[in-house]
């Protein structure tokens, strides 16, 4: 097969070389040169144009039938303004895109080369070059205002009774988060992620978990490398070393008063060292590469420097407000799928955990980067459920998306939400049967 | 690089026209990164990765400003050679380096670098969030530093010869375009590449020594890492400060090639020199000034996005010149349609499509609709990918014979534009539509999703023209290399033009012309003055008596 491909490959370079050759050598004959483009070609050359303008025009016409309604009806307020707005916009790009490039490709048939016609002296004209400036000036002002009274409209601050929801992103899948009772997030930190705390939602309960997570981890490490065979090796030499001073030195006669140690520094050695010795006959000890030993002793060292920060946070003084990290405790986490009422402004709240991804929301017209360390948000109102979608589409299984639209890793395009709109009713009831955070710590 | 580029491309179209679908000779050429002939997800996220950067910063960039600002600014000023030949060669090996760091970066560990061309930490600062962040991404940044030292020293190079060296009579005022784009392209380069060297360095520490300058509240692998206070938003800020004003690196050469032909073969003077000279001038400055439309859904405050929306619309304006110039150069010309013709055509076509959707894309309440989808991968492949390369094919076929003393061959010529046009549109103006309906840009598979189901049908149709259009670049790379020993010997002004390089030898010789510098008594642009009997009157011709001078 591979002989195959590449004997077509050589055969076709042998054959578009000889075609070359025996073009060029008719052309010496006839006196021809590369320069002088014959009348055939000038004509060929310049209908190709026209050929070329009604293809073109002609598919983007068809691909406006075949694909026009791209996206359907947006399903939130604001969305209804950008889609008004590009309607405008689009007709106005689609109008200059026809009539300018029917110009040029009109213009490189018509006056295409004739050697009985010479071409006009037209240097420059200072009222033609005015009216191309100010017009586009003209027509880009009122796309300008246009575009930034619907930006304003849309980035505005949110409404006071907006029903608040958080999207939190990591490699590679969404979390959603709703207020509990007292209808205020609890605050969060990115110390305290721990699988039982996939947000960081800092409560009392929440830092001693991660705390605990971390002292396991250390002493799991710690019993590693304390255990690893060549580093007990050196210790138990250094450690005789130390108890039988004379060896190391090699001569004797000198003073023994040097040497002498306390009864019970002596007596811990001797301990250790016979600990080492069992650790060594048991067979528990372990062997690893010096770099492997390494990268645990950094590791230690990570969790140590984790360890503070937590305990600075657990240290942090709350003055009065004492209460401030239990607020977080009845928030209700939500994966795979959320919903939202009918009619009501959202205030999403975007955090990310790891890298940058972004939330975008196409039915809704909505799209807003998640950054690690600063929070960002994006505000719509909803305006059509899911069900009404369902019958305008007249597709039963459509469903709103959350998507990640920030290339963030390999499985960038397989991380995805399902959103729901429903009635008030149906998103109370929905809910109050979500996941109260920290309810399985009982 | 360029062919390293395109056949990139065709393989990640592959996967994006038939997902899943086994190729049995892509695991031939790819080995583990394409196991049973399905291209793995890591492998197409750095190819998407790759290409992208081998062709904005090693194709484009180099290959336009690079290469024809060395071939064309001493012999269109009518210089001896460049201010330092020294200078022009530290660029030229430090640009060998950059690439062979580049295409080596492919072959470590993890593989290249895969966080797209922008290179957004933390995905790239973190060697733990992908394979590709590790040897690769360290390698992408070594390299990249390494040619904008390059770019720097040629720009340095370009602005000095062009103030400098310009010989008797050529005033900035008679400068052909080419040279003017050069000029600006030149300074655009001095002045933006050293905030991208900056991000690069703060990143490579970001990753190798510890500080956190773009990284924050960060947990990932199961441990929370120390870095606190820094801000990925920082990067971005930096690095579109060179990200934009590129795009003008890029597209600047081109426009000021495509005016010298378009020019030349109307046989018409350029309408409205001095306004296209503005326009490049108020290019080069507005594109400082809007770097942050890239960044409207980043979480930047609504305000700055506004001011930004307002900058980014303003260079619709001297672009709308532009393209109106062109066009009015056009009419009533007695236009040979050579192929260098052909592409220049087709450079304002594509310019003017690509920059149209540049509107939409600019205004921010629209940019969050299709922002990152697949109407941005039209909209700047028609813009600056297919104009500045209409751009520079053309000035190959241009200039062909002052590069190698022989002419390409028309007919093939030929040939290769229309194949290149029609796939050109064919592969990008779909996308559009892809990207109206939500599609997703850097996915690996998008065909799983209903809400996009019905524009899927032109992923297989995109991809096909994206072979044919590679493929057909091999017509170009048989005529280039066949020209270049077998070519016709040409004439010493094959195009009948006006400007200074047309009066030196055809061999080549040092020092450019045998005996003394030409003296320049008129601007580059007198076609078909109807003071003279030609068609074309050489800079260096003087005024007759009474003739009033440019």
């Amino acid at each position: 097969m591979k002989l195959l491909i590449l004997l077509v490959i050589v055969v076709g370079i042998i054959a578009v070389a000889q075609l070359a050759k025996i073009y060029q050598l008719s052309a010496r004959l006839r006196g021809h040169r590369e320069e002088d483009i014959s009348e055939a070609d000038t004509r060929l050359q310049g209908s190709l144009w026209i050929v070329f303008m009604l293809v073109l025009f002609g598919t983007t016409i068809w691909q406006f039938i075949r694909y026009g309604d791209y996206l359907p009806p947006s399903a939130s307020l604001h969305g209804e303004a950008v889609d008004t707005l590009m309607s405008y916009n689009l007709a106005l790009v689609i109008f200059v895109f026809f009539v300018v490039n029917a110009l040029i490709f009109g213009f490189s048939f018509k006056y295409r080369y004739d050697k009985n016609r010479t071409a006009h002296f037209f240097p420059h004209d200072t009222r033609l070059e005015v009216i191309w400036t100010v017009i586009p000036s003209i027509v880009l002002a009122v796309i300008i205002i246009y575009g930034l009274q619907t930006w304003s409209e849309m980035t505005g601050p949110a409404a006071d009774d907006s029903i608040r929801v958080e999207l939190y992103s990591k490699q590679f899948d969404w979390t959603a988060r709703y207020a509990g009772d007292n209808d205020e997030f609890g605050s969060t930190n990115f110390n305290l992620i721990t699988p039982l705390n996939p947000l960081g939602i800092v409560t009392q309960d929440g830092i001693d978990q991660a705390l605990l997570k971390i002292e396991d981890k250390i002493a799991k490490l710690n019993n590693e490398i304390t255990a690893e065979k060549g580093h007990l090796l050196a210790e138990k030499l250094e450690l005789e070393r130390s108890l039988h001073p004379a060896d190391d030195h090699g001569h004797a006669g000198h003073d023994d008063a040097h040497h002498e140690v306390s009864e019970g520094y002596k007596n811990n050695l001797e301990n250790r060292l016979a600990a080492i010795d069992d650790l060594l006959e048991s067979g528990a000890a372990t062997v690893m590469t010096v770099a492997a030993y390494e990268a645990k002793e950094d590791k230690i060292y990570r969790l140590q420097r984790h360890r503070q920060r937590i305990l600075e946070l657990k240290n942090y003084e709350l003055g009065e407000d004492l209460n401030a990290w239990e607020v977080g405790e009845d928030d209700r986490i939500v994966k795979s799928e959320f919903h939202l009422p009918i009619g009501r402004e959202i205030e999403f709240i975007f955090r990310s955990r790891d890298v940058l991804h972004s939330a975008f929301m196409p039915h809704f017209r909505a799209q807003m980067n998640t950054v690690p360390g600063l929070p960002t948000r994006f505000k719509i109102t909803t305006t059509i459920t899911t069900d009404s979608m369902r019958t305008i589409l007249d597709n039963p299984d459509f469903n709103y998306i959350l998507l990640c639209n920030k290339i963030c890793g390999s499985a960038h395009f397989n991380m995805q939400m399902t959103v729901v709109v429903e009635t008030q009713e149906e998103y109370d009831a929905w809910l109050s049967e979500q996941k109260v955070y920290m309810a399985e710590k009982n | 690089m360029g062919i390293l580029g395109v056949s990139m491309s065709v393989l990640f179209r592959l996967q994006l026209g038939w997902p899943g679908e086994s190729f049995a000779i892509l695991e031939t050429f790819l080995g583990k990164w394409a196991p049973g002939g399905v291209l793995d997800r890591n492998a197409y996220l750095a190819l998407v990765t790759i290409h992208g950067t081998i062709m904005v910063f090693f194709v484009l960039t180099a290959g336009l400003s690079g290469t024809f600002s060395n071939l064309l600014i001493p012999l269109q000023i009518g210089a001896r050679d460049m201010a330092s030949g020294f200078l022009n060669m530290l660029s030229y090996w430090f640009f060998v380096i950059s690439c062979v760091v580049m295409v080596f970066s492919l072959f470590v560990e993890g593989g290249a670098a895969s966080a797209g061309w922008t290179i957004y930490p933390p995905l790239s600062a973190l060697p733990q969030a992908m394979p590709g962040s590790g040897m690769g991404m360290t390698l992408w940044l070594v390299s990249m530093t390494l040619f904008v030292v390059s770019s720097l020293l040629g720009s340095l190079n370009y602005i000095v010869t062009i103030i400098n060296l310009r010989t008797k009579g050529l005033s900035m005022t008679r400068l052909p375009l080419t040279i003017w784009a050069f000029f600006v392209t030149a300074i655009l380069g001095v002045l933006s590449f050293p905030v991208l060297v900056s991000a690069v360095v703060l990143l490579l520490m970001d990753r190798m020594m510890g500080t956190a300058f773009y990284l924050s509240d960060i947990f990932i692998g199961g441990e929370a890492l120390d870095a606190t206070g820094g801000s990925p938003i920082l990067y971005q800020h930096l690095f579109w400060f060179l990200g934009h004003p590129e795009v003008y690196i890029v597209l600047l050469p081109a426009l000021g090639i495509s005016s010298e032909v378009i020019a030349t073969n109307s046989r018409k003077p350029i309408f409205g020199y001095k306004a296209m000279v503005g326009s490049i001038i108020a290019i080069g400055f507005l594109s400082f000034i809007v770097w942050a439309h890239h960044m409207f859904v980043t979480g930047m405050n609504p305000f700055l996005g506004s001011v930004f929306v307002f900058t980014t619309l303003l260079i619709a304006i001297p672009s709308a010149v532009k393209a109106f110039n062109y066009i009015t150069t056009l009419w009533r010309g007695n236009i040979r349609l050579t192929p260098a013709m052909l592409f220049s055509i087709g450079l304002v076509s594509t310019f003017v499509t690509g920059g149209l959707t540049g509107i939409i894309l600019a205004d921010s309440a629209l940019d969050v609709t299709v922002h990152d989808t697949y109407f941005v991968v039209g909209h700047f492949h028609i813009v600056m990918g297919l104009s500045a390369i209409f751009g520079m094919f053309s000035g190959v076929y241009h200039w062909f014979s002052k590069m190698f003393g022989r002419m390409m061959n028309t007919k093939l010529g030929y040939v290769h534009f229309w194949f290149t046009i029609v796939c050109g549109y064919g592969v990008f103006f779909p996308m559009h539509f892809v990207g109206l309906a939500g599609a997703p840009r850097r996915y690996y598979d998008s065909f799983s999703f209903d809400f996009i189901d019905s524009v899927m049908d032109l992923q297989p149709i995109i991809s096909t023209f994206a072979i044919v259009g590679s493929l057909a670049q091999l017509v170009f790379l048989f005529n280039f290399f066949y020209s270049i020993f077998r070519g016709q010997p040409a004439t010493q002004n094959p195009w009948k033009s006006n400007t200074l390089e047309w009066t030196t030898p055809v061999e080549h010789i040092h020092g450019n012309w045998p005996g003394a510098l030409p003296e320049v008594h008129r601007w580059a642009y007198d076609y078909s003055n109807p003071a003279h009997d030609e068609d074309f009157v050489m800079q260096t011709t003087p005024l007759k008596d009474g003739e009033i001078g440019h």
